[in-house]
């Protein structure tokens, strides 16, 4: 017997979004909602601004660095709540999250789930399979459940009759994991999630020609975003603009994409664009298979030659 | 102390064709995945720095005990492998049972190292379930590694910010992908590999219950991609194409 569903987040957009997907959830099946805050204030406001009922745990003992101990303490939110279906989100910290609480719990656990439906009473999950090649529908065949939902898969939940903030105890076990420091890289500003028009550079491109594809970006009222070795392995751009499975699956208008080979970890990234312009000097790049509009050229010259008929 | 490294083997994801949008996998050879490549090559550098031996753990079905020799060749010193043709249905949490079961045969692992996710499922779950099981504390994506007295000194990537962490041995960490360079094996090395320690295990062996799987698949396809596949020759004619979608403002 389900009784209910409990969403926990470190991150508070990703929290309204698991509201969401519970909510989809709660309209087919009447299962009720419950949302979890760890010494986070501001978000168990934002939640129950959202119309849900909120557990709150204050403890400033407490470090988000130690999975065991979160994992601990959302079981045992769980067990209050009477939830068996547990949304976390699938940033790094709610997929390490995922594995400990479903041991936990003994429940079956499924990560960078991108969509659910109710299918024949049962609920579906979509998630990726082989490196991004396929996307598999899947059911949970446990009665407890830890889905960990993609970010961005689910709008985030907006304004309603606000839900109650309850405080809510626990007991935690000693954390084995010591925070010595946390430094906070520089993330920058850019959301390449949101952005209609996206240029992409890859290991193809040089460094000179950045500046093209950031004047591209700028005049056609777009963002730069990269493959994962450009980030990763060359440092042009930080860890946060790459496209694909590691990365952020994007659904821009427009991409258009340079010097990239198009291996699936990449272009399920990407793959639900509505249009895909790709400039490559291989014609057998597997990137154009993705293209609507497929260039065989040298981004040295298609970069600045663009950039500057458009500017 | 031994240094203890899980490595997933999986279909080679570049040779999988698709076809009526299922992928085919029958005659694709099977390897490890990138991200524990990067494992090993972590296991392999803490052995360089500390004298541990470096023992790989693998559960697969009975070809694992052929690809675990690419393993020995580029550095590991003995195998541990559960080799059963039934694992290849399995799920993350038996997978999690089964790796469980295979290191604690293990006498005193210090620092048992895991990719972030694997080659294909990549559902990051396996590493924190084992975890879980053994009671040991974790750490997920590394990207740093040192070893000194007993205490593991890492850092945690995080989307938007780094964490130094110490932790006590023995513990679990998963490795991102840019944490090293994996080294290749030389002639010789690949050579020796195959007189290599290894330790098969049928699960029975192992002396665990393995629950039922949690997961059913209904269907695994391919996506419908319907792309206009236009060759444009010149700059002009990508300025037009943009044009007539309507991206330029001008
Ligand atoms: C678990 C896992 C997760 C991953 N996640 C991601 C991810 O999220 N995102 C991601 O991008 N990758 C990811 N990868 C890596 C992925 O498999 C590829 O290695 C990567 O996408 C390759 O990047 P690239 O296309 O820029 O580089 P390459 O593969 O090196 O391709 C460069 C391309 O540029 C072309 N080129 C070279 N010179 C020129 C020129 N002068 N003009 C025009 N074209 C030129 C070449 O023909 C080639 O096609 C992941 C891998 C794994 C195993
Ligand atoms: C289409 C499809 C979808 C699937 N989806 C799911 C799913 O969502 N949830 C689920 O529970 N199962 C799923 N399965 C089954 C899944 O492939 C297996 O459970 C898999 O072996 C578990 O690995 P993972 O990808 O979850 O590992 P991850 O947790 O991603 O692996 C992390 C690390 O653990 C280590 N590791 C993992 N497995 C092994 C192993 N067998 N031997 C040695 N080291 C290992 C490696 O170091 C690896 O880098 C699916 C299978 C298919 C065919």
């Amino acid at each position: 017997m389900m009784a209910g569903m409990l969403i926990y987040s470190d991150k508070q957009n990703i929290a309204l979004e698991l509201l969401t997907a519970a909510r989809l959830l709660k309209n087919a099946t009447g299962l009720k909602i419950n949302a979890l805050t760890v010494n986070d204030d501001e978000q168990a406001s934002a939640l129950s601004g959202s119309g849900a009922d909120v557990y709150k745990i204050t403890d400033d003992g407490l470090s988000l660095a130690d999975a065991n101990v979160i994992a601990e303490i959302v079981k045992q939110a769980a067990e209050k709540a009477e939830a068996d279906i547990i949304f976390l989100g699938s940033n790094r910290r709610g997929k390490e999250l995922a594995g400990r609480l479903a041991q936990k719990m003994g429940a079956g656990c499924l990560t960078d789930v991108g969509g659910l439906a109710i299918e024949e009473g049962k609920i579906e999950y979509t998630r990726n399979s082989l490196g991004g090649a396929t996307v598999a529908r899947q059911q949970i065949t446990t009665s407890r459940q830890v889905i960990a939902l993609s970010p961005h898969a689910f709008e985030a939940a907006g304004t309603a009759a606000a839900g109650n903030i309850l405080a809510l105890d626990t007991t935690r076990p000693e954390t084995a994991v010591k925070l010595a420091e946390i430094k906070n890289r520089n993330t920058g500003a850019v959301d390449i999630q949101n952005a209609d028009i996206l240029v992409i550079v890859g290991q193809g491109v040089e460094k000179e020609d950045l500046a093209h594809a950031s004047a591209i970006a700028k005049a056609l009222g777009g963002e730069v975003a990269c493959s994962k070795p450009v980030a990763t392995d060359k440092k042009w751009f930080p860890e946060d603009v790459i496209v694909g499975l590691s990365g952020k699956q994007c659904r821009p208008q427009l991409a258009i994409i340079f010097g990239v080979s198009g291996q699936v970890q990449f272009t399920v990234g990407i793959r639900d664009a509505h249009t895909i312009a790709a400039v490559n000097n291989d014609e057998n790049a597997f990137i154009f298979q993705l293209a609507d509009y497929s260039m065989v050229a040298d981004s040295k010259e298609v970069l600045p030659g663009l950039a500057k008929a458009l500017n | 102390m031994n240094i203890v490294v899980a490595m997933k083997q999986i279909p080679d994801l570049q040779q999988i064709r698709i076809r009526e949008r299922k992928p085919v996998l029958s005659g694709v050879p099977l390897t490890f995945g990138l991200i524990d490549k990067n494992a090993l090559e972590a296991g392999i550098q803490l052995k360089e720095a500390t004298g541990g031996n470096l023992i790989v753990v693998s559960a697969g079905n009975e070809e694992v005990e052929e690809t675990i020799k690419e393993a020995l060749a580029v550095g590991a010193d003995e195998a541990y492998l559960a080799a059963d043709n039934a694992l290849s249905d399995f799920d993350s949490a038996q997978n999690a049972q089964i790796l469980a079961g295979l290191i604690k045969k293990i006498d005193d692992p210090g620092i048992i190292i895991f990719g972030e996710g694997s080659g294909d499922n990549y559902s990051g779950q396996v590493g924190t379930r084992v975890a879980e099981i053994l009671g040991l504390p974790s750490v997920a994506y590394v990207s740093r590694i040192t070893i000194k007295d007993h205490i593991a000194t890492l850092v945690r990537s995080l989307e938007d910010a780094d964490e130094f962490l110490e932790v006590r041995l023995p513990c679990i960490v998963t490795v991102l992908g840019d944490i090293n360079e994996p080294r290749l094996p030389s002639v010789t090395q690949v050579l020796k590999a195959g007189k290599k320690r290894r330790e098969v295990f049928a699960l029975s062996d192992l002396g665990i219950e393995i629950s039922a799987s949690a997961v059913s698949t209904i269907s695994e396809l391919a996506p419908i991609s319907q792309r206009k596949q236009i060759a444009l020759k010149s700059l002009d004619e990508l300025l037009n194409a943009l044009q007539t979608e309507g991206f330029l403002r001008r």
